[in-house]
């Protein structure tokens, strides 16, 4: 198959060209290295990013930080092996040494045959138009907008002790040059704004934290409007406030109800890594052979969808030049789909999903997430927590992680409450919840119709790799999940 | 410190720029590595990756009224012209921060001499990436012969990297050092009745030398997975709580945090505050030492240019400093303790060095035999830790303990505790000191805490 969409990626490609002197030739040449041998595949993946940052405590503005960082990864595929040779100097000499660095995985002799380049096609859409790149929004906005935010999350509460508030801008320009003929580029923006505050009880040495963020592939300007970044201040110091009361978590074997949007982190951790191709094809996940199997109730559907506009997690095309799409993953409840890179899909006999994804260029792609989320029921929201005569309502969590062998994930509640009578009771705190990712979902009574999705802090680590994700859930009930804590 | 060479070129051209931008005060950090990973897997080779890279970071300090206003840029392009251009960048940023009263380089008493730490062997550069290779199919068919229930495996990887690290500062200050990295990791899967479990296990080492046998790696990750099969979850329950030394580290990690002097000054620490006091009971001594030979952490001078030391950090259960850069220190009126951190891309901040818990007399089976009914973890998952209240509540997997032995594995629990209370209940400290990285810990055990089950 052969994929030669440029998409935001014009631009992108004009200025590889013209930065570093890598034309059609140029490339060719680099491919035709990398395939001297017996290889199946080879490409080369060019990056070049501006990214700066602003960092506000105690009142003022600390710290600004702008980082440029270039670079070019080759990689040659033979059978199951993967040669990966990267460097921070893009010059043709250096991408050609990368490429026969890469090739020695083969260890067969020159299969002949020499690399196609294709010419790109205009471009079929853009996820993440932006007309000011977030890097050229000059720093001075950016002091403005954090110390706007630290006077009114002080001006909301007497309470709040300490504001910490910071943004990050990121643009990133990428390529990717395959030997199938695949030549995509593409510009990607992502903004980000954090804050987090502390509270302390008065008089009391009781001290709590409250944190709140959003961000993705959109404009900084957006971040720059009160109706944003207001509701975000508001939240974080909300959170920080109402901690001051919580008590600690019951522990044991209960009813959970899960809020919308950002507690779709449950399916990330849960579902998602285990669905991940290489665990697949390696037959290491807990998922191993399920597909067409029952792992979810009834009425459950879950989704990963790298085309939403705007997303965090979203991209025109993957770092393998596939165009990111969304997949079927858990269908009324049965295992339909995997997510794959180009490597699993073709030892699977499968198809790439767009889901093949890295760090940057210093890594070597894999299958990875892009946006996460289980699609919307019937059930009233309401009516889900009135149905629960004692459990907990988790609403916010800091943090997730799943082994993906065993299937047992954990994450962590940084806003829960306890349900008592059908009603929100009092707020806990340290809650943490366990469980086996394929069972999870097969405890699942009551999908509510408020489907959200996270407003795009989520971050996904793997061996040692971490890439921006978003993940969605619409208020669900669990069956006896196991919660961690230490009250009675 | 030592022969700077052509390494400080950039170093210096960054700190000549950035002065004559019109910054008052500079500091610049140059590292530059090669690395090479492979991993094995069954018989095959899964990956081998090359890399190569450099990065120089750039701190411009402006003065103004009662402080500096500070800002960093870093980049990969080493161009004379990228290097100018981002030097400037670095200044002109500083001018839309705030002025700080606590920025500034440190005021003096930087490192003069260079230790030998053994950080480096120079032998170990002619080693192919072949050898190394071989050292993970080693592993590997080691943790596949040591029992039929191991057929297959997340692989067997081996790593390593050389960086040399350059840093100057306007003070005077310019030093660099060469430091390698050597890693062996195996993760073996055990399967038996439908049901899998991972574990792994891995050796970290300045010098291949110093690395543990490739075959013995291989069977210990392999020993571990095995003893996972069978796991389930336990009824709700209070118990003693043994860490093991690979579990352990964790919460010397969690320690490292609290005394963090950011967290300290900011008030985000349940340790604030607190110096002088007990926070823990009297077996727990805790030291960082910067200087500790072939230490994985160490380093003959920290991100500011000053020397590393040996710090107690708690002193039989009593608090006894917090780790410290100068900027962390003058917030609160204390000297740095030589703890900066940096990387070349941001500020310096405060990072252990080489940090761990003295070890006891006892060895993991008198712990174990010593506990009538208890969890020995040995592995944490989750992000269960708050810094500013010390509540935990983490998921957990191990070996249950009744009457003084191991009964059978538990998996799908989590174990809750506040640290404070952790710390304060030690009861017993293991002599199995074991360094897996530069946070080390003996086994411990903690006399009490909330495991969540069935």
């Amino acid at each position: 198959m052969s994929e030669s969409k440029a998409y935001a990626g014009d631009d992108a490609l004009a200025f590889f060209e013209d930065r570093f002197g890598l034309g059609d030739a140029e490339l060719a040449i680099a491919l035709d290295t990398a395939l001297e041998r017996h290889i199946d595949y080879a490409d080369l993946f060019f990056e070049y990013t501006t990214a700066d940052s602003v960092m506000l405590e105690e009142g003022i503005v600390k710290t600004g930080d702008r980082h440029v960082e270039q670079g070019v990864g080759v990689r040659a595929q033979a059978g199951e092996r993967q040669g990966y040779a990267h460097s921070d100097d893009v010059t043709v000499a250096s991408v050609k040494l990368a490429a026969a660095s890469a090739r020695a995985i083969s260890q067969e002799g020159s299969a002949g045959g020499s690399a196609l380049v294709a010419t790109a096609a205009p471009g079929a859409r853009d996820l993440y138009p932006v007309a000011i790149p977030p890097t050229e929004v000059p720093v001075a906005r950016k002091v403005e907008l954090l110390e706007a935010i630290d006077v009114y999350a002080r001006s909301l509460d007497p309470r709040v002790k300490q504001v910490m508030a910071s943004s990050l801008s990121q643009h990133r320009r990428v390529l990717v040059v395959g030997s199938d003929g695949t030549r995509s580029a593409d510009v990607r923006p992502l903004v980000r704004l954090n804050v987090q505050v502390i509270a302390a009880a008065a008089g009391g040495v009781r001290r709590e934290v409250g944190y709140q963020g959003m961000g993705g592939r959109f404009e900084f300007e957006r971040l720059l409007d009160p109706s944003q970044w207001r509701p975000l201040v508001e939240e974080a110091v909300r959170i920080a406030v109402l901690n001051l009361d919580s008590v600690p978590c019951p522990a044991g074997t209960m009813n959970v109800v899960l809020g919308p949007g950002w507690p779709g982190i449950l399916l990330h951790e849960a579902i998602g890594h285990g669905l991940e191709g290489d665990f697949n094809r390696k037959q290491t996940s807990a998922f191993s052979d399920k597909l067409g199997r029952r792992v979810a109730a009834p009425g459950i559907t879950v989704v990963d969808d790298g085309t939403l506009a705007g997303r965090r997690g979203s991209l025109n095309v993957d770092d393998e030049g596939c165009p990111t799409q969304r997949t079927l993953l858990i269908e009324d409840g049965i295992l339909v789909g995997y997510l794959q890179d180009r490597l699993n899909a073709r030892l699977m006999g499968m198809q790439p999903t767009g889901n093949g994804r890295r760090e940057s260029y210093a890594h070597l792609p894999m299958p990875r997430m892009t946006n996460t989320f289980m699609l919307a029921g019937e059930d009233d929201p309401e009516d889900i927590l009135g149905s629960v005569e004692n459990g907990l309502y988790a609403v916010s969590f800091g943090g997730g992680q799943v082994d993906i062998t065993s299937g047992k994930f954990v994450f962590s509640a940084s806003e829960a409450y306890r349900i008592e009578g059908g009603r929100i009771g009092a707020p806990v705190k340290g809650a943490t919840l366990i469980g086996n990712g394929p069972d999870v979902l097969t405890r699942v009574s009551r999908i509510g119709n408020d489907l959200e999705l996270d407003r795009g802090v989520g971050t996904c680590g793997k061996n040692g790799q971490s890439v921006p994700v978003g993940v969605g859930l619409p208020t669900v009930r669990i069956d006896g999940l196991t919660v961690g804590g230490t009250g009675a | 410190v030592s022969g700077a060479g052509t390494d400080s070129d950039p170093v210096q051209r960054a700190l000549d720029q950035a002065l004559r931008a019109g910054a008052d005060a500079a500091d610049a950090l140059l590292v530059a590595s090669d690395s090479v990973e492979a991993r094995v897997r069954g018989e095959e080779i899964d990956f081998v990756s090359e890399a190569r890279g450099h990065t120089l970071g750039i701190r411009a300090l402006v003065a103004g009224s009662g402080g500096y206003r500070s800002a960093i840029t870093s980049t990969s392009d080493l161009a004379t012209d990228a290097v100018d251009r981002m030097a400037r960048e670095a200044v002109a940023l500083a001018h839309a921060t705030a002025v700080d009263p606590a920025a500034g380089l440190p005021d003096g008493g930087f490192a003069d001499e260079c230790p030998e730490l053994a950080l480096f062997n120079a032998a170990d550069r002619d080693v192919g990436v072949e050898a190394r290779i071989q050292d993970a199919i080693t592993a590997e068919r080691a943790a596949r012969a040591t029992d039929p229930r191991i057929r297959n495996s997340e692989g067997s990887q081996i790593g390593s990297g050389f960086s040399r690290v350059c840093y100057g500062n306007t003070a005077g200050f310019v030093g660099s050092y060469d430091t390698a990295s050597h890693s062996l990791f195996s993760e073996p899967l055990a399967a038996q009745n439908g049901s899998m479990q991972r574990d792994y296990w891995m050796t970290l080492a300045h010098r291949l030398a110093d690395l543990e046998d490739a075959a013995a790696v291989g069977r210990r990750a392999a020993e571990r997975a095995l003893r996972r099969l069978g796991s389930r979850p336990i009824p709700t329950c209070e118990a003693a709580v043994i860490f093991d030394p690979v579990t352990a580290p964790s919460l010397l990690g969690h320690i490292a945090a609290c005394v963090n002097g950011y967290s300290i000054y900011r008030e985000s620490s349940y340790l604030a505050g607190r110096l002088g006091e007990m926070v823990a009971s009297e077996c727990v001594h805790v030291i960082d030492d910067g200087r500790r030979p072939g230490g994985l952490g160490s380093k003959p001078f920290d991100g500011e240019g000053l020397p590393t030391r040996r710090n107690v950090v708690i002193d039989r259960g009593r608090l006894s400093c917090y780790l410290l850069d100068s900027y962390s220190g003058r917030k609160l009126g204390l000297a740095s303790t030589g703890n900066a951190a940096r990387g070349a891309g941001g500020p310096p901040s405060v990072a252990p060095t080489n940090l761990w818990l003295e070890p006891g007399d006892a060895d993991l089976d008198d712990l174990v035999a010593s506990t009538q009914r208890g969890l020995l973890v040995t592995e944490l998952i989750g992000m269960g830790f708050n810094a500013v209240t010390g509540d935990y509540s983490r998921g957990a997997a191990g070996l249950w303990i009744e009457g003084g032995e191991i009964a059978y594995p538990v998996d799908e629990i989590t174990i809750a505790g506040n640290l404070a209370d952790m710390l304060a209940t030690i009861d017993a400290v293991g002599s199995d000191l074991l360094w897996l990285g530069r946070i080390a810990s003996p086994s411990l055990r903690v006399a009490r805490m909330t495991i969540a089950g069935t």
